[in-house]
């Protein structure tokens, strides 16, 4: 698949004189689901705005399915759907007219049928005559997601769209989001939970300071920047580090019951197998093994403290 | 142009007028029934006629444009600055919608329900006054033209203002004056000659003036010229909107 989504050196300067985007160029390609990670103010959502329309940039281009947002706005517009961060909704609205008027605003017909197949597929057609007030928060926010995709877009930007809801709902949303994507929607996702970048994303891109610091397919960015740690349990707690395993990575645990040993999970040799060997010829008996790969959470703040 | 947007804008703010209805009625019957027993009963004893018009009947077209005027602004001012508040605009603003269609949806219903509520002001005042219009197509003519001039004020003070106390404070301390002050209940001739010409300068005199005109007959300029005062502020107010929709001036900062 091609490119849905072409970013071209854009900037973006506040009247205040705040920089919140500096020369940022990214290709979205179409089908995929790109999440956009970085710490507060970072430019995401400036970054999420001026594709969408919501935001003037000072400079640069961007063009979504070949359409310049600026010379060609309305071809452009018509291919994204926005979810915001914040629950913005009318609340005196019925929810089936809400996502009416979205459909409308996007120069499309009545389409009954579509609109209930939106409304069931997010669980919300029992809720259709409801007032937006009448629903629970996680409601809402389907029922944003419902007005996004009224005008069946080819784009979908979620800014934060699990920000401040249970465990439970988030997963469901997840599972939205999937479904969407087998549908053919190019996704892109601001979070800050990585994990939900990490459950989701095909790509991740990580911004900081109004800069596109890195672009990347998930796994790569998890193997070069991830480490795996293995945690090997003692039969007997050991009162230091033989000798012979100093220098190798290794931290005794605080109850000197276990030994951890942090390792990069790319690397063509791991050193287990001598650390096993050479803990057996010390004497240090094995009561178990285990590793965990490095969250994506790691990988972030490790990139993020590399930059700084 | 994006019709579909347009006819979407207008059926939810006119749902929004229809979710009040008693109110949307109510409030201005009671309102105009109260200026006819004020005005009319009270002072009319005073005032037999003006320029021949009885002075219950001379007050019906001044009472029409101050709610017109006043319904337009608050409507259209209200239809735009909500999603502003609630953060809906967004909607607006990411959507394949032009600031034309924008503009005709929000502004094409507020000055509908202007125009209904000052056609039921009309209505009321069959019941106690005998009027009679003299020339019924112009009268709707202007009755249209000012709501729709007043809607577009209103839609720019919505567009500009930060707060509820912003919003309020034109309507208030600008718009309501200058239609006291435009002749709603009186004829700009009864005033001594500087008052006079100091209230011609009074963009609303022209307005209410043809108005007036449309129903007797009889007016304080001439007509051209309030047509002319009509269709430069429709061309003003057309302009800043195009403007602000153009720099993104408190919408797209």
């Amino acid at each position: 698949m091609g490119a849905i989504i072409e970013v071209d050196h854009l900037s973006k300067q506040y009247a205040s004189g705040t920089k919140a985007l500096d020369d940022v160029s990214l290709t979205i390609e179409e089908g995929e689901i790109l999440a956009l990670l970085g710490p507060n103010g970072a430019g995401k959502t400036t970054l999420i705005s001026i594709i969408c329309g919501l935001v003037v940039p000072t400079g640069g281009t961007v063009r979504v399915g070949g359409h310049d947002i600026r010379t060609d706005w309305r071809a452009a517009r018509e291919l994204i759907g926005l979810v915001p961060q914040e629950i913005s909704l009318d609340l005196f609205e019925t929810v089936e007219n809400s996502v009416k008027f979205s459909r409308g605003l996007y120069g499309k017909p009545a389409d009954p049928a579509y609109v209930e197949q939106v409304l069931r597929s997010l669980t919300l057609w029992d809720k259709r005559k409801a007032q937006v007030r009448e629903l629970s928060g996680g409601m809402k926010r389907r029922v944003l997601i419902a007005k996004a995709l009224a005008h069946k877009p080819r784009v979908l930007f979620l800014d934060e769209p699990t920000a401040g809801v249970d465990v439970t709902l988030r997963r469901e949303m997840w599972q939205v989001v999937r479904q969407l994507r087998a549908d053919g929607v190019t996704i892109i996702l601001t979070t800050h939970y990585l994990e939900e970048a990490e459950e989701m994303a095909d790509r991740i891109g990580v911004i900081d300071k109004g800069q596109l610091q890195l672009v990347r397919p998930k796994a790569e960015l998890m193997g070069e920047f991830g480490c795996k740690t293995l945690t090997i349990e003692l039969d007997q707690p050991l009162t230091a580090l033989p000798e012979t395993l100093q220098g190798r990575n290794l931290t005794l645990s605080e109850d000197r019951q276990s030994i951890s040993y942090d390792y990069e999970s790319r690397a063509g040799r791991s050193g287990i197998g001598r650390l096993l060997a050479d803990l057996s010829a010390a004497g240090v008996s094995v009561r178990d093994v285990s590793t965990r790969q490095s969250s994506l959470e790691d990988v972030f703040l490790n990139l993020l403290e590399d930059k700084a | 142009m994006n019709w579909q947007s347009v006819r979407a804008i207008y059926r939810k703010e006119m749902m929004r007028f229809f979710r009040t209805l008693t109110q949307s009625i109510a409030s201005p019957v009671i309102s105009t029934t109260l200026y006819f027993v004020v005005f009319g009963a009270a002072l009319g004893n005073r005032i037999q006629s003006v320029e021949g018009i009885d002075y219950g009947a001379f007050i019906v077209p001044g009472l029409m444009m101050l709610t017109v005027l006043q319904q337009s602004v608050a409507n259209a001012s209200f239809g735009i600055y909500f999603p502003k508040f609630s953060g809906t605009i967004y909607e607006l603003l990411v959507a394949p919608t032009g600031w034309a269609e924008v503009v005709l949806g929000f502004v094409g219903a507020a000055a509908t329900k202007a125009i209904f509520v000052a056609l039921l002001i009309l209505g009321t005042s069959f019941f106690f006054v005998d009027i009679h219009v003299v020339h019924p197509v112009w009268m709707m003519a202007f009755l249209v033209l000012s709501a729709i001039g007043f809607s577009l004020l209103g839609f720019i003070i919505g567009l500009w203002a930060k707060n509820f106390e912003q919003l309020q404070i034109i309507p208030m301390m600008v718009i309501t004056p200058l239609v006291f002050l435009g002749g709603a209940f009186y004829s700009a001739s009864m005033l001594p000659p500087f008052w006079e010409g100091v209230a011609k300068l009074n963009p609303v005199l022209y307005l209410i003036s043809g108005f007036r005109w449309a129903f007797f007959g009889l007016a304080d300029v001439p007509v051209g010229v309030s047509l002319v005062a009509v269709a430069i502020m429709i061309g003003l107010c057309m302009a800043l909107i195009r403007w602000i929709f153009y720099t993104g001036w408190r919408l797209r900062e």
